[in-house]
């Protein structure tokens, strides 16, 4: 799950990482007042939405980048105002960008030199870890690819956290002056405190600046968190922004199913992600393009079946769906007394191909058969594939 | 011969006494594992299709000298019934459930690493030695005994891979599901040493998927310390970057784990790589046609 900067700045505050002193403004006259408020002679004016690549992004239909300085509240009004409930585009949001529904005003500091922090789980040391690199400021991905000798890696225990010396170790190697170590250890400790206890699944401070003063302060920070943690954190699952997210896979989250949208005119439902995944590339491979990955998972129902087909349909853009099943624990029974159902409730506006395979898949393939539905049945992968990129451009 | 598990193991299932763990430990059974015991703490005492069940895994392992489990504890206290197999010394304990917190993974794994225990999963099939043990979830039926090792991040992707095999004629050696999640027990690296060790074992066949870095390091494995044909689909070429698809490990971010560099290892290590998911099986059998060079 993902939040925004505001709320990612609210939850390190708590955690006694440093943040500059900010406000969240929902109109251009909130963005006025935030900024007397702040009383800082610069403040920044930070669109909120759920995509990097705001500060190089602009609203579509003009020149306003998403983050900008303001020096006066007119100038934090005028940025406000811009920004506010328009659509920005980022490389991250694609071409379709994203609404602006509040902005962060945020004081200004003193910087004098730009890093870069970041906690994740490597899968190869199998443990969390904190990334530091002296390349702040600029996107680390590149910077992994063709300096991978700037990014610095600390493993943790999550129970006893960053060692104090490790801490060191990293400000020793990106060069901070001695006298900001001990800043340094407590910054580095206790964001790492802050990702464990947490339940994050990264958490990105880029860039993490050191002021004139001597001190590390977080200037962005991005968070997402472990999906499968949020039962044990309910503060942080109220922290989801629905409007942020596509609402057929929210849609599809609340009914058990994992969707996404991808934008091709081949709907795809499948049973698990390795052959849901599969069944969009062999969509590919013979010259369809998916319109979306959806995995029913091991238990899903009539109605589960039922809502999937609906979500589905909604996208205009399918014009013919694979039904791709390999009986497990599901079995082809279930699924095919589900199609026949779904097509009476749901009405297919779209021809659909259907292949069963795996458990009680005979007795599947008959309750299709003798329904009357108009279902095109598919022996095989390839036979499956070929039939609905024929179907979809028919 | 075989890999993990035979006719010999002894299996527990903690977790029986759930729809889920009742459901598959019958399915075992029924399949010709030699079930032993459940666990669910404070249902010791009681009785589920016909075996009986314990509070803790020490006592299950002592009454009935089990050396395998098979959990299906719910994602909350799945990581605590991890911790209890490896302390009560079970051999191979194999995590079926779905949705554990990964921080909880990262807190079992180095008293994983530090124990004799071996561990699969989580968030996984399980594995099946065709015709002797089933421990797990998959259907039995599609299986038949023969000589290809099968190793896969994703469930239904290695039903799909077996079928293919069984069809053509390929009975499976042992198949074995390692998981979709970041943190898994044993990775294609753990089980490719086990295969080219394996003397019933004469090919092996292996799906991966989009996200980390295993399919590589495997890749890298293969190109020095197996001699044996090797197989391979990854699954999730047209998958977008940044997005997740459905298994927690499957996501191509910054532009590593993308299946490009996962095929290119592949094929630079001599491996015989499906070009679609309709090829498994017949890229098996090219590989069994071709000597490694």
């Amino acid at each position: 799950m993902k939040i925004h900067e505001f709320q990612a700045k609210e939850l390190l505050r708590a955690a006694g990482v440093p943040v500059l002193a900010s406000r969240v403004a929902r109109t251009p006259d909130e963005a006025a007042t935030a900024f007397a408020e702040l009383g800082t002679p610069v403040c920044a004016v930070k669109a909120q939405i759920h995509a990097g690549g705001r500060g190089k992004g602009t609203v579509r239909g003009s020149d306003q980048r998403g983050v900008e300085l303001a020096k006066t509240a007119a100038d934090a009004r005028r940025i406000a105002t811009n920004l506010l409930g328009n659509t920005l585009v980022t490389v991250q949001t694609g071409p379709e960008g994203q609404v602006v529904r509040q902005v962060f005003v945020e004081s200004g500091c003193g910087i004098d030199r730009e890093l870069y922090a970041a906690v994740l789980v490597d899968r190869r040391v199998e443990s969390p870890v904190l990334i530091a690199s002296t390349a702040g400021g600029v996107d680390i991905e590149e910077v992994a690819a063709k300096t991978p000798e700037l990014i610095l890696s600390e493993a943790f225990d999550p129970d006893r956290g960053l060692g104090a010396w490790q801490a060191r170790l990293l400000a020793s190697k990106l060069g901070l002056p001695t006298a900001s170590w001990r800043h340094a250890e407590s910054f580095f400790r206790r964001l790492c405190r802050a990702f464990v206890d947490l339940d994050a699944s990264l958490i990105e401070v880029n860039p993490l600046v050191l002021t004139k003063e001597g001190s590390l302060v977080a200037l962005d920070a991005k968070m997402t968190f472990d999906d499968n943690s949020l039962f044990r954190h309910p503060t942080v699952a109220a922290l989801r922004d629905e409007s942020e997210e596509d609402p057929a896979e929210t849609r599809a989250a609340a009914a058990g199913l994992s969707y996404v949208k991808l934008g091709g005119t081949i709907g795809c439902l499948v049973n698990g992600a390795g052959l849901a995944m599969s069944t969009m590339d062999l969509v590919k491979h013979h010259g369809g393009e998916p319109a979306n990955f959806l995995d029913v998972g091991g238990g899903a129902d009539v109605k589960a079946v039922t809502e999937a087909f609906r979500i589905i349909l909604s996208d205009p853009h399918v014009k013919a769906i694979l039904v791709n099943i390999f009986g497990g624990i599901m079995r082809c029974t279930t699924i095919a007394t589900a199609l026949v159902e779904a097509s009476k409730t749901v009405g297919f506006t779209v021809p659909l191909v259907v292949r069963l395979e795996g458990t009680e898949v005979e007795e599947g393939k008959k309750i299709l058969a003798t329904s009357g539905a108009a279902i095109i049945t598919a022996d095989g992968l390839t036979d499956a594939a070929k039939k609905v990129v024929a179907a979809a451009k028919a | 011969m075989s890999i993990l598990v035979n006719r010999d193991t002894r299996v527990i299932c903690q977790g029986i006494t759930g729809k889920v763990g009742e459901f598959h430990t019958r399915g075992c059974l029924d399949y010709g594992t030699r079930m032993v015991g459940g666990v669910t703490p404070g249902k010791g005492g009681e009785e589920i299709a016909g075996l009986p069940v314990f509070n803790t895994v020490a006592e299950a392992r002592d009454a009935t000298g089990a050396n395998a489990t098979m959990l299906f504890v719910p994602p909350a206290f799945a990581a605590d019934a991890i911790l209890e197999a490896v302390g009560a010394g079970i051999e191979l304990v194999i995590a079926i459930t779905e949705g554990i917190p990964v921080m909880d993974m990262a807190r079992v794994m180095p008293v994983v690493r530090a124990s004799r225990s071996r561990l699969i999963g989580p968030n996984c099939p399980g594995v099946i030695t065709p015709g002797q043990c089933k421990i797990g979830i998959m259907p039995g039926y599609i299986h038949a005994p023969g000589h290809v090792g099968v190793m896969s991040r994703s469930g239904t992707l290695t039903y799909e891979a077996v079928w293919q095999l069984t069809q053509l004629g390929h009975g499976q050696s042992t198949c074995v599901g390692l998981g979709g999640d970041p943190l898994v027990g044993s990775s294609f690296v753990d089980i490719l040493r086990l295969f080219e060790a394996d003397p019933d074992t004469h090919a092996i066949l292996m799906m991966g998927e989009i996200g980390g870095s295993a399919e590589e390091e495997a890749a890298e494995f293969v190109k020095h310390h197996v001699s044996k044909p090797v197989a391979a689909f990854i699954a999730g070429r047209t998958a977008p970057p940044g997005k997740r698809m459905g298994h927690a490990g499957a996501i191509v971010s910054g532009g590593k784990g993308t299946a490009e560099a996962k095929l290119a290892a592949l094929k630079d290590a001599g491996i015989e790589v499906a070009e679609s998911p309709a090829d498994m099986g017949a890229a098996l059998v090219r590989a069994l046609g071709k000597r490694r060079a």
